[in-house]
């Protein structure tokens, strides 16, 4: 029988028309369906319209003056006037210099010598030194590769200084923890917090709704178990699988596309864990809150798009205005993607990591109070 | 009233409405330890919610009581440790064969060694031999068995077993309530809700709910004496001309078939016989006086409470 035959026999729109009556009927009542119908894009549009930004501007910036000059201020000035930076942080010593890009506070790192003004006036070409964070090369190379022209273009005013028919000074700018601009030192470590994200939060966010729909959670309920002891039974078998899931993307990752682990891999696995724990922390608490296995999915995709758009996973974190940032620092990807660049691109330590794993400690003790809080002891 | 200690359930003035809707009404009710006290009413009549308050589920909008000696507000922590609740819908986890779901709850309620208790129970219910089938592949009488043990798994004190038997065919049935007594012999409570009036015989007590209150309670005979219905059976040809004759006729209560027979019935003897009387000389039916069955006795109730409520 052919297409057309089917759609000629006899009834076949009534019956078609009888569907699809019936799904808008359903469609109308689930009001979170249809919430979602137009929440979806117009929040899509809005937020990361908005906050989404492939030409990062007023990246952090920390500067080391080893000498205070009127030349020093008026290049700084400069750097400030481009856009690309915002000075954030002046630093005292060499150590300074080298902790603060390390813990990704700053994506760059300029310091101006003892003797630059001096070297410059006599022609001696000074080097002043840039040091970028190149984990994400995205954020960092438009910023870099306009620096130079700039300054120059800033310094062409200041009277002091001798006739500029070539360059007076040299940048030597080192693109740090990945020189060759490689994407996938960056992507790698990023997909291993994405992957986790979404899995896990899928995981927990049925545990609940499944019971409820499933029946089985009458009978739980007249059983003497607390929802402390429900939600920690449940949420510890997944740190186990979630473990075994990072373990396997960093391995690749490793192997196949040599990406170094610089830092503690006791570290590592430690923090990895927590974010494990603290997505699947929030996974259970939409399954508190969602009336249905349906709605758990829709809340956990809610979710999972900020993570990946405003967590600095797909653009530049830094790049992004303050507003989307606020929200970006409440997303557990945010800080585990630094957390996991930073071990493994970096070779960071547990105290350039406290910040970002305190939010995400903070973050995982929020969801479960909410879970706990939540989870409905009666049938009420 | 009997002594507070051999009272199992004992509550006083229950109400618990959900979104305005009022599901049960200033329900009172003592039920004795030892004892099997059945539960009956129609669809919707608020069994299930009431069983539900007194194992802590729900919490009544208003009304007290204890549920073997523990406050049904205040105590549900402890009367879930006492109290094997059997839900309508099976709701063990169809995923886990029937020894994973036994062990789950042995551990649930830290029982020293779940594995033993759970072959001992697979033992006792026949169930030897499919302890590693999963749940979701048992029959229905298999399923309402694995439930009940589960339940009876921690030695509760009371057992409260809605509609347990709904869907199971007799012998299973029978079965079912052959073991219902068997733990009521060993001091069990066992309160059951049911829509079969033959499990209603095979009950202590009784007590009838419709449109969330209690009308009636008592052993059956109790019951079915309180009523004060009067009852013709009558047989013959034609009965179905008959029923429509007398349906709705002042004093008859109520008409119904039964089987070959029609049942006749009314509350006030007088216009019962008084309406009858033009039929009973009509040589085409026999009419002998009887007792009212349970079934008239509930439908009859169940009747004059809907007009108390339209």
């Amino acid at each position: 029988m052919s297409f057309f035959d089917i759609i000629r026999a006899p009834g076949f729109w009534r019956r078609v028309r009888a569907m699809l009556t019936k799904e808008f009927i359903q469609l109308r009542r689930d009001r979170v369906s249809f919430a979602m119908i137009v929440m979806i894009p117009v929040m899509q549009l809005v937020l990361f319209g908005f906050a989404i930004n492939t030409t990062p501007r007023n990246l952090p910036t920390a500067v080391l003056l080893q000498e205070t000059s009127d030349v020093g201020r008026a290049i700084l000035a400069a750097i400030e006037r481009t856009q690309y930076f915002k000075i954030t942080h002046r630093l005292s010593s060499a150590e300074e210099f080298d902790r603060v890009l390390a813990s990704g506070k700053v994506l760059f790192a300029i310091e101006i010598p003892a003797g630059f003004e001096r070297a410059l006036r006599r022609g001696d070409k000074p080097a002043l030194l840039v040091a970028a964070d190149a984990t994400d090369p995205v954020a960092s190379g438009t910023a870099l590769g306009s620096l130079g022209r700039i300054v120059e273009l800033a310094l062409k005013n200041e009277r002091m200084l001798p006739d500029q028919t070539e360059p007076l000074f040299e940048i030597r700018s080192h693109a740090r923890y990945n020189p060759a601009g490689v994407s996938s030192l960056n992507i790698v470590p990023g997909l291993v917090g994405t992957i986790l994200t979404m899995t896990m939060l899928i995981f927990t966010a049925l545990s609940v709704t499944r019971e409820v729909e499933r029946g089985t959670m009458e009978s739980l309920l007249s059983m003497p178990i607390s929802p402390l002891e429900i939600m920690v039974g449940k949420i510890i078998p997944y740190i186990m699988v979630g473990f075994t899931q990072a373990t396997l993307i960093i391995g690749f990752g490793v192997f196949l596309f040599g990406v170094p682990i610089l830092g503690s891999l006791f570290l590592l696995a430690l923090l990895s864990t927590l974010f494990i724990a603290t997505n699947l922390s929030i996974g259970y608490s939409f399954s508190t809150v969602a009336q249905n296995q349906l709605q758990a999915i829709q809340m956990t995709f809610m979710f999972f798009l900020p993570n990946i758009l405003l967590s600095g996973f797909m653009f530049p974190f830094a790049g992004m205005p303050g507003w989307a940032q606020w929200i970006g620092e409440a997303l557990p990807l945010t800080h585990y993607l630094r957390i996991v660049r930073s071990i493994m691109l970096k070779g960071a330590g547990f105290a350039e990591l406290q910040y970002d794993m305190i939010a995400l400690f903070v973050l995982m003790l929020f969801a479960m109070t909410i879970a706990v809080t939540r989870f409905r002891r009666t049938l009420d | 009233m009997a002594h507070a200690s051999d009272i199992a359930i004992d509550v006083k003035g229950l109400t618990k409405s959900f979104d305005g809707r009022v599901v049960v009404r200033d329900l009172s009710m003592q039920v004795k330890r030892g004892s099997i006290y059945g539960f009956l009413g129609p669809n919707g009549s608020g069994k299930t919610t009431t069983i539900r308050m007194l194992c802590g589920l729900l919490t009544p909008d208003s009304g007290e009581g204890t549920c073997l000696g523990y406050n049904i507000r205040t105590e549900a922590d402890q009367i879930k440790n006492h109290v094997g609740y059997m839900t309508q819908k099976f709701s063990l986890y169809q995923d886990l064969s029937v020894r994973e779901n036994l062990e789950f709850v042995a551990r649930i309620y830290g029982l020293g060694a779940p594995g033993k208790a759970a072959r001992e129970m697979i033992e006792r219910l026949g169930l030897h031999g499919r302890e590693e089938q999963l749940a979701a592949q048992l029959s229905g009488g298999w399923k309402q068995r694995l439930a009940l043990g589960a339940c009876t798994l921690p030695s509760p004190q009371l057992l409260l077993l809605d509609e347990p038997t709904a869907g199971v065919d007799p012998k299973a049935r029978r079965e079912f309530w052959n073991e219902i007594h068997a733990l009521a012999n060993d001091g069990l409570t066992v309160l059951v809700s049911t829509h079969y009036m033959d499990e209603a015989e095979r009950c202590h007590e009784i007590a009838y709910i419709a449109y969330g209150e209690l009308l009636t309670h008592g052993t059956v005979d109790q019951v079915i004496e309180q009523s004060s219905l009067i009852t013709y059976n009558v047989s013959g040809e034609d009965l179905q001309n008959l029923l429509h004759q007398l349906d709705g006729k002042p004093g008859v209560d109520m008409v119904a078939p039964f089987g070959t027979s029609l049942h006749v019935s009314g509350r006030d003897e007088k216009k019962l016989e008084a309406a009858i009387k033009p039929y009973r000389a009509d040589k085409k039916f026999v009419w002998t006086r009887s007792e009212p069955s349970l079934e008239d006795v509930f439908i009859e109730l169940m009747n004059r409470s809907k007009d108390n409520f339209q």
